[in-house]
């Protein structure tokens, strides 16, 4: 099983899921925090998922409204580039893109990709943490004391 | 709450005085931390207690005026010992009071204006860096924030620290290293003050 999850956890890095930002979270966890990580996750999932639905409700209102889409996105973005969300963050950069330039018709396609590329990301994080959870207390019995 | 803050002044203040500071010394520093991100909120407070800090995390300019007993234009009155604040870090972009405006109460503030300020953001534009660094910011770091962004911001101000108790010990000893003004918080000025500092311990080491 520790070897299912060191692959899973090397694609999501080799795939483009998951950037350095996420190692960096990593290292912060200790015996006292062994979760720090899912913690922070959890919470991005959290609100990461209301800001999906006001952006996805302020679509549609017509006209867009670009600043006030700019805005949630800049903080989506914000928190994604936080927990090393790479795809997620480049999606988010795109949306904002079209915002500044008013372009209504690419906002619309950019949201759908970028909801596509957050429920992949969401789905596989899910699964690594729940194998990670399993894993976890196998690896502090066989560490030799 | 004053009669801890009391405690911590007179320990600090004991310790300054027998230049009792080595470089084992772990006295907490108290940082506050502002950001309406709950994600990051959580990520800084995290990074800051793995450098020894201690951490207040608030999520938005306002309630960190309110902390430092400065909202609503009010001086704070000396019967916030306890809730002492010795840096704070704050993300630029918030909604309400933005860290920029922040900034800028704090400076205006006789009483906290010597709080070293810290700006945090996740966009890297150079007038932005520039105006708060003006305003008398300490630093800028570019989020994502990583534990090296932090230890060096928590190092510099614990060496600021013991700089100053080593200019007042060379002044004491009979040597004019440094002018008496008092501590600025202009970057340029405590860099030029460092570099004097590490001039004499090179020397001294002949």
């Amino acid at each position: 099983m520790r070897r299912q999850l060191a692959i899973m956890r090397q694609s999501l890095f080799d795939q483009g899921y998951l950037d350095e930002q996420f190692i960096e979270l990593e290292e912060l966890q200790d015996d006292a925090n062994p979760n720090f990580v899912e913690e922070v996750v959890t919470l991005y999932f959290r609100d990461s998922a209301r800001l999906i639905l006001n952006i996805q409700q302020a679509l549609e209102r017509k006209p867009f409204d670009f600043n006030k889409l700019d805005g949630y996105m800049h903080q989506f973005k914000g928190s994604s580039s936080s927990i090393g969300a790479n795809k997620v963050k480049a999606e988010s950069t795109l949306f904002r893109e079209y915002c500044r330039s008013a372009n209504a018709e690419g906002c619309l396609r950019a949201f759908q990709q970028l909801k596509k590329e957050y429920a992949t990301l969401r789905k596989k994080l899910e699964a690594y943490f729940q194998l990670a959870r399993q894993t976890g207390p196998l690896e502090t019995a066989s560490r030799p004391k | 709450m004053a009669v801890n803050g009391a405690v911590t002044w007179l320990r600090r203040a004991g310790e300054m005085d027998g230049y009792g500071l080595s470089a084992s010394d772990t006295e907490e520093v108290h940082v506050l931390a502002v950001d309406d991100s709950h994600v990051d909120r959580k990520v800084i407070e995290r990074l800051l207690k793995i450098t020894s800090c201690k951490v207040t995390a608030v999520d938005s300019g306002r309630r960190a005026l309110q902390f430092l007993g400065l909202e609503d234009e009010k001086e704070a009155s000396n019967g916030f010992d306890g809730l002492k604040v010795d840096l704070i870090i704050t993300d630029y972009c918030m909604p309400g009071m933005t860290g920029y405006e922040l900034l800028k109460k704090v400076k205006e503030s006789s009483v906290f204006r010597e709080i070293p300020v810290v700006i945090m953001s996740s966009e890297k534009v150079i007038t932005r860096i520039d105006r708060c660094l003006e305003e008398g910011a300490e630093d800028f770091i570019v989020k994502p924030v990583k534990l090296s962004d932090v230890k060096r911001i928590i190092d510099c101000m614990t060496t600021d620290l013991r700089g100053g108790i080593n200019k007042r010990k060379l002044r004491d000893e009979g040597e004019d290293r440094s002018s008496s003004s008092p501590t600025t918080v202009d970057s340029p000025t405590r860099r030029l003050k460092m570099t004097s500092l590490e001039e004499h311990v090179f020397s001294s080491k002949k």
